[in-house]
């Protein structure tokens, strides 16, 4: 079947972008980006180890109403989107409850907005693999 | 382990790691995208200073 006009060719795309969210920097380094994914990595992977060590909270899915399901489901999708950091944390069996205190509540927002950052670079590899970005 | 940060810490590396990707992802040659990265990372720190002191006076 042909591809609609102006649509890009999924294989073009889907490994870098795949690789992106595995491994925060992967499209780039995939693409032979090297230096823009080493940054990528380093500050994706750096925001991460900081919400680590500052002990926040990952977020899992909680039923309940409307507010705490999306923040929770909200946490969860973007904690989830750092990839491999966020495997291999939940693997080696990081479970720390929601403490009171300012720290604690900012290291849950570096969890979180590690996530966000990588969907980011996910979005650059796209745009680097379908050619609209060099 | 246990990094304790001050709230000061906390946002200076916060807007270190957002403005690296920022500026890599934002712009296409490299010097635009680092003068980017150091704009918005100045962003960051202004609005945390402006804030600071927004609420050390509507504290009262």
């Amino acid at each position: 079947m042909d591809q609609p006009k102006g649509r890009p060719a999924l294989r073009a795309w889907a490994g870098p972008v795949a690789l992106a969210w595995i491994l925060p920097g992967g499209g780039h380094f995939y693409l032979k980006r090297w230096n823009r994914g080493g940054l990528l990595l380093f500050a994706v992977a750096g925001m991460f180890l900081f919400g680590l060590l500052m002990r926040g909270k990952l977020f899992e899915p909680v039923d309940g109403d409307t507010f705490t399901m999306l923040l929770n489901y909200g946490g969860y999708l973007f904690n989830l989107a750092s990839g491999s950091p966020y495997f291999l944390t939940t693997w080696l069996g990081y479970n720390q409850p929601e403490l009171p205190g300012a720290v604690h509540d900012y290291g849950t927002k570096f969890l979180v907005c590690a996530g966000l950052l990588n969907i980011l670079s996910m979005v650059d590899a796209y745009e680097i693999a379908v050619g609209k970005k060099s | 382990m246990y990094w304790n940060l001050t709230h000061f810490e906390a946002s200076f590396f916060f807007a270190l790691f957002a403005a690296i990707v920022f500026g890599v992802v934002s712009r296409r040659t490299d010097r635009d995208r680092l003068y980017y990265g150091l704009y918005v990372f100045a962003c960051f720190l202004v609005a945390t200073f402006g804030l600071g002191w927004l609420m050390y006076f509507g504290h009262g």
